[in-house]
């Protein structure tokens, strides 16, 4: 069943013919229920001509569940969706493009191994002739949008060769190309530099003079900034709706989570101590041949908080995973506690002292289906602690996991469950729970706050500042400039894999981590991303 | 979901996918212009009327319980064994061997002997797709097959050639088979007159011992982790590999195990066909077992009731004996389809919801999260951590 | 014997006996861009070899006998693509894991085909087949033309389906939906392919192709039924698609290299060289696992969803 005003994507003659205009979107009374919780509760909001809608609220609130539905991803349970006024139903993508809205995922929607004119025409039907693709076509209608909102494209390029702001463009001129005359955008500034999301946002507010945008995010700043209208989910439901410049980050921030809100900050920038973690000079691979990491070299002191800040995909994983013995070092060194841990299995550094956060906490942090106490003891099951010989000592496994339960404030029905059924702030408690338990001397978190909300943040950060009053060294590799300025005595960026600069947390302004993620060296003569080989000024042993 | 409406669930998907295999069995028999009640009525009582068919049905269950407790080791760590059939030929030629070769060696010392024998010999075969899988990354389940195939062309080779009995070669009959194997090596029956052996007792112990092995034993908790996140197993500081190589020789162990036993206590000598099959049959059993100790000696009575029970549809009413190799492939798929269907939490909250609309009144509306995802041996778990990504319980 | 006439030897059997190995792997290959692999293929060649074997038995003494072999064909395509459809309810629909789903279509379909056989047959029967189609003129090339010319009409449909695939996969909408639903399901979900549909579509074509290789056995190559006719032809066709790195031309390649060496033991006799046969029975299957051997790394090359389960509620 197509949109009834709209003007039909048809694939009959062969033509895309524009939709109509949308000049005002509305949803009523939407409800989605999947097994367990009600995704979204009765929502109602709507969207006028022209108009920036900024949709906030903290992971799992329904924001992502509710454009899907607008997508014709899922068909809401109750309420309908209407546009200009008249009521449409999308039983499918299609239907959701033929009625002109585009979407812009947080991950990207596209196909790797093809180029970009290929990824179009999967969606562009018009180019699907009987026993031919015509790919013709399709790169004519990418010229045409590419010129038309000034965003330069190679259509004959392939995915993986392009760089996550190319891949973002991409993506938003794949949606143009369908003819979306309504875009909604989820997280869009989550992978870019802050120069970037400034480009974006300039690039959003022109875009707004010929369509109306909805656009998820959970960075307070951006949302003041480019929006007129705001609406807050919290567990499914609309708890607010106005407009934008009536409040402020603070605000909206008290409004998301129903109470104020203050994170914890680091006030003591003491560093005491020895080098606990050191780093010279890594080269290391990745999947796909490249060097990852080329001659990379930092240090993390004991009671310090090392933050490594940087645009994904420029060798954070990859160092995560030579930390930790899981990706193979081809030249370089890394000690650990005065013990050279390079190239040593896994089991080996996690007995040196390395506690690890990884970035997946469910495919690499727990084994789902195993019950919560069994996973506290996934990295000690063979210890004498727990086990008599190779008998594993049930009693022993019940006690650590009562005892970590209180001090954690892990919420679970019962221990025995499996962790994977947990809620992700639960399941990172599990493991920072195992990590912590273990007393180790440097512990590398990646991402650690990435998809929890508000209080499982504040939780995780305390914890960290108090690992780092007891003389524990941490690493924390993540993409939120807030909790890197909040937390850390120092803030290292990683740029093509080598470490650009290391700041202090009184030099690390926005605008200087901005340029240095970028590739700019705001204290050297020329920039990283012009010269082909280049020696930081200030290496990272320096602080 | 409340308890009781999980147990119907499960109960009710359970019914319809037993309707569905032994549908597909009904549409082969249907074709073949059979009785389709009469046959399934013979297939699964025949064989039980007597104390010689129920004998013979433990005779068939005693190998597919050494099988398929291998088979669910390996499954749980993580590694698909499917070649059982040519591991149980390398035991049996192992055990063949070596007994052979040691006609005086005393009974309580032979006997033994033979077993580790075989145990060993199917541990080797196996090892080699155990070592291509940790250490080269091939497929398992394609190397297993091809080793099938290669090692029934290297039984033949042997039973043919070097192990072939003299008497053959001098009656010229050349029926591919070995000498006899000395009485020393001989299992002994149970009941006279039958042919169901001590096999038996030792399989069970077995069982016993894979429970404790895998479930209260340190070596036990690797494997299980490795099957069921070799992600998060190889963090947690596990080498993966070793547990991949580990679990499959020790599953090969086992079908070796399976070939010794039944070549010394059922033929007696190492003849074609010994295999005949146990070592796919292995594989459904485990999976009908729910790859637990618990669950496969049930099962392995049960498909050895139709082992004996399709023989017997070739004598009584001319029907085929693949027959057999019909429904286990029918209940492999229902199997796994009602699995998926009794994990998914989608299609349960629909089964709820219609029990309401039944107009009886049950509780639960759209249910409180079902805290238990049950273990699936291969990770695969559904709908748990994504969907309840919302705080829970006020946090 | 001068070395060209053992290679002549060689090849004139090979290249023929590759037509199988050849359609079931093109079929596997469309399974696997699309995600899903079926070691079924077995299973789905053993009832396709037995469906063209039954109709050309049981017709031909019959009016239709002249249309026998085309009726087995087609019945054994049909055969082919509902076993196909009925895997990918198990695979696609439920989810259900593909490496044991295929060992028990693997069970089901050889199981059947043996029944029936042993039901209705029972015993050595042999039929007439298809007949050789030479190509006038370029049969009598030197050397070559006897070999690559003088087969039957399906075998030149197979080689000639090698472009033919590859066109349909590169350069059609429908190769490159079943390209995007392979690498990234979710991706083409947002893009409004229906990931499911494009599964079945390419099980379908998958079942075809291997049924219509197991016919091929039956009426073009040994032209009789025996339980063991397939003799794993369908597990190497998959294993094929993987080191043939999903495309049509090295896929040719690999299953002229598997079949030959499946045909030596056969040449080796013709040949008169004295080899204990049950090692060349083996060839194939050893050079199977040494070729997987080796050939790891390419699996980054592989669909990246190949094996996974497509679930749109899954949240990412």
């Amino acid at each position: 069943m197509e949109a009834k005003n709209a003007t039909r994507l048809d694939s009959k003659n062969g033509q895309n013919s524009q939709p109509a205009k949308i000049r005002e979107l509305r949803v009523e009374g939407i409800t989605k229920r999947f097994p367990g919780i009600v995704a979204c509760d009765s929502v109602d909001l709507s969207v006028g001509e022209n108009e920036i809608l900024a949709l906030v609220g903290e992971n799992g609130a329904g924001k992502t569940t509710l454009m899907n539905i607008l997508m014709g991803l899922y068909q809401p349970d109750e309420g309908r969706i209407l546009i200009n006024g008249q009521p449409v139903q999308f039983k499918s993508p299609h239907d959701a493009f033929a009625a002109g809205i585009g979407m812009v995922h947080q991950h990207f929607m596209l196909v790797p191994n093809m180029t970009v004119a290929e990824n179009v025409a999967l969606g562009l039907r018009e180019s699907h002739k009987p026993f031919k693709l015509d790919l013709a076509t399709v790169k004519k209608r990418i010229e045409e949008v590419s010129e038309r909102y000034n965003l330069p494209v190679q259509p004959d390029a392939y995915i993986w060769q392009l760089s996550v702001g190319e891949q973002q463009r991409v993506e938003l001129i794949k949606t143009l190309c369908f003819g979306a005359r309504f875009l909604i955008l989820d997280e869009p500034t989550s992978a870019l530099t802050p120069q970037e999301t400034d480009e974006l946002i300039a690039l959003l507010r022109r875009m707004a003079a010929d369509m109306s945008i909805i656009f998820i995010s959970h960075k307070l700043a951006e949302v003041t900034a480019l929006s007129d209208k705001v609406a807050i989910l919290r567990h499914g439901k609309v708890v607010f709706r106005g407009s934008t410049k009536e409040q402020t980050a603070a605000s909206l921030a008290a409004l998301m989570t129903g109470h104020e809100v203050v994170l914890p900050h680091n006030e003591c920038l003491v560093n005491c101590g020895k080098d606990l973690l050191v780093v010279q000079d890594l080269r290391v691979r990745s999947d796909r041949g490249f060097l990852a990491l080329d001659g990379l070299s930092l240090t993390v002191k004991s009671g310090e908080i090392l933050g490594l800040a940087g645009v994904s995909g420029n060798g954070q994983k990859e160092l995560a995973e030579a930390l930790s013995g899981l990706r193979k070092i081809e030249h370089g060194k890394i000690m650990l506690n005065d013990i050279d841990i390079t190239n040593k299995s896994p089991r080996q550094i996690i007995e040196a002292g390395l506690g690890y956060i990884p970035e997946d906490r469910n495919t690499e942090g727990v084994v789902p289906s195993f019950s919560i106490k069994e996973n506290l003891i996934l990295k000690d099951f063979a210890s004498p602690r727990f086990s008599h010989g190779v008998f594993i000592d049930s009693k022993a496994e019940e006690k650590n996991a009562v005892e970590l339960q209180k001090r954690f404030d892990i919420r679970c029905s019962s221990l025995n469950t499996p962790t994977g059924s947990l809620s992700g702030g639960n399941i990172q408690k599990v493991i920072l729970a195992r990590e912590l338990a273990r007393s180790p001397k440097v512990l590398v978190a990646v991402y650690p706050t990435r998809g929890l909300d508000m209080g499982a943040e504040e939780f995780i950060h305390n914890r960290l500042l108090e690992l780092k009053s007891n003389g524990v060294g941490i690493f924390l590799i993540s993409e939120e400039l807030d909790e890197l300025t909040n937390l850390c005595d120092r803030i290292a960026v990683i740029f093509k894999g080598k470490i650009l600069d290391t700041l202090s947390a009184d030099e690390a302004t926005r605008s200087k981590l901005g340029l240095l993620m970028a590739g700019i060296n705001p204290d050297s003569v020329s920039t990283e991303a012009d010269t082909p080989t280049h020696s930081p000024r200030r290496s990272a042993h320096e602080s | 979901m409340k308890a009781k409406d999980r147990i119907l669930y499960v109960v009710f998907v359970s019914l319809v996918a037993v309707v569905a295999a032994v549908g597909i069995g009904a549409i082969v028999l249907a074709i073949l212009g059979a009785n389709i009640l009469q046959t399934y009525v013979v297939i699964f009582t025949e064989p039980l009327r007597d104390l010689f068919g129920i004998t013979e049905v433990l005779v068939r269950a005693i190998p597919l319980i050494f099988v398929a407790l291998g088979i669910a080791i390996s499954f749980r760590a993580g590694i698909l064994n499917i070649g059982a059939e040519g591991q149980i030929q390398m035991g049996i030629v192992a055990a063949a061997a070596l007994t052979i070769a040691l006609p005086d060696v005393p009974k309580v010392v032979l006997v033994p002997l033979g077993l580790l024998a075989g145990a060993a010999g199917g541990a080797a075969w196996a090892s080699i797709a155990g070592y291509l899988r940790a250490k080269l990354g091939v497929n398992e389940l394609l190397s297993t097959v091809m080793l099938n195939y290669i090692a029934a062309q290297l039984y033949g080779y042997l039973l043919r050639g070097p192990m072939i009995d003299p008497a053959e070669l001098q009656t010229g009959s050349g029926t591919p088979q070995s000498v006899r194997l000395p009485k020393n090596a001989w299992i002994d029956r149970i009941i006279p007159g039958m042919r169901l052996h001590w096999g038996l007792a030792l399989a069970l112990v077995l069982a016993v011992l894979v429970y404790i092995l895998m479930w209260h034993t340190t070596w036990g908790f690797k494997m299980r982790a490795s099957g069921a996140s070799a992600k998060a197993t190889r963090y947690a500081g596990i080498s993966v590999e070793s547990c991949l190589l580990s679990a499959m020789i020790l599953s090969g162990a086992f079908a070796g195990l399976a070939g010794a036993v039944e070549v010394m206590a059922v033929h007696r000598r190492a003849i074609e066909g010994i295999s005949s099959g146990y070592g796919f049959t292995g594989v459904v059993v485990a999976l009908f077992g729910g790859l637990h100790p618990a669950g496969i000696i049930p099962a392995s009575v049960f498909f050895g009731i139709m082992l004996v029970g399709t023989d017997m549809t070739q004598r009584i009413l001319s029907i085929p004996a693949n027959m057999v190799s019909v429904l286990q492939g029918a209940v492999i798929l229902s199997i796994i389809a009602a699995k998926m269907v009794i994990n998914d939490p989608y299609t349960q909250e629909k089964f709820a919801r219609k029990l309401k609309s039944f107009g009886k009144s049950r509780g639960g509306s759209s249910g409180t999260p079902h805290s238990g995802a049950p273990e699936a041996p291969r990770g695969g778990h559904k709908g748990g951590a994504g969907v309840t990504d919302v705080t829970e319980v006020g946090q | 014997m001068s070395v060209v006439t053992i290679i002549l030897n060689i090849l004139s059997i090979g290249i023929p006996f590759s037509v199988s190995l050849l359609l079931a792997s093109l079929g596997e290959m469309f399974n696997q861009r699309a995600g899903v692999f079926n070691l079924g293929c077995e299973g789905i060649m053993s009832m396709g070899a037995f469906a063209g074997f039954m109709s050309a038995y049981f017709l031909q003494k019959t009016a239709l006998g002249p249309y026998a072999n085309w009726i087995g064909l087609l019945l054994a395509a049909g055969i082919g693509v509902a076993l196909g459809l009925l895997y990918a309810l198990v695979t696609v629909t439920f989810g259900a894991p593909q490496g044991i789903a295929g060992i028990g279509l693997q069970m089901l379909g050889t199981g059947v085909a043996g029944v029936l056989f042993r039901h209705f047959v029972g015993g050595v029967a042999g039929v007439p087949g298809l007949a050789n189609l030479p190509i006038p003129g370029l049969v009598k090339i030197p050397y070559i033309g006897s070999v690559l010319f003088n087969m039957n009409p399906l075998a030149y449909a197979a080689f000639i389906f090698v472009p033919v695939s590859w066109y349909i996969l590169y350069k059609t909408p429908w190769g490159l939906k079943v390209r995007a639903v392979g690498a990234a399901p979710r991706s083409a979900d947002t893009m409004a392919i229906n990931v499911r549909r494009t599964r079945y579509q390419a099980l379908a074509v998958g079942g075809l192709l291997a049924g219509v290789a197991g016919a091929y056995l039956s009426l073009g190559q040994a032209k009789m039924f025996a339980d063991d006719i397939v003799a794993g032809r369908g597990f190497i066709a998959v294993a094929l698609v993987y080191f043939g790195r999903w495309d049509p031309w090295w896929i040719l390649g690999g299953s002229l290299l598997f079949s030959i060496a499946q045909s030596l033991q056969l040449s080796i006799q013709v040949l008169g060289i004295s080899f204990p046969y049950e090692f060349a029975v083996m060839l194939p299957y050893v050079l199977v696992i040494l070729v997987l051997s080796f050939t790891r790394g390419s699996s980054t090359r592989g669909p990246a969803e190949l094996g996974v389960p497509y679930d749109r509620e899954k949240r990412i």
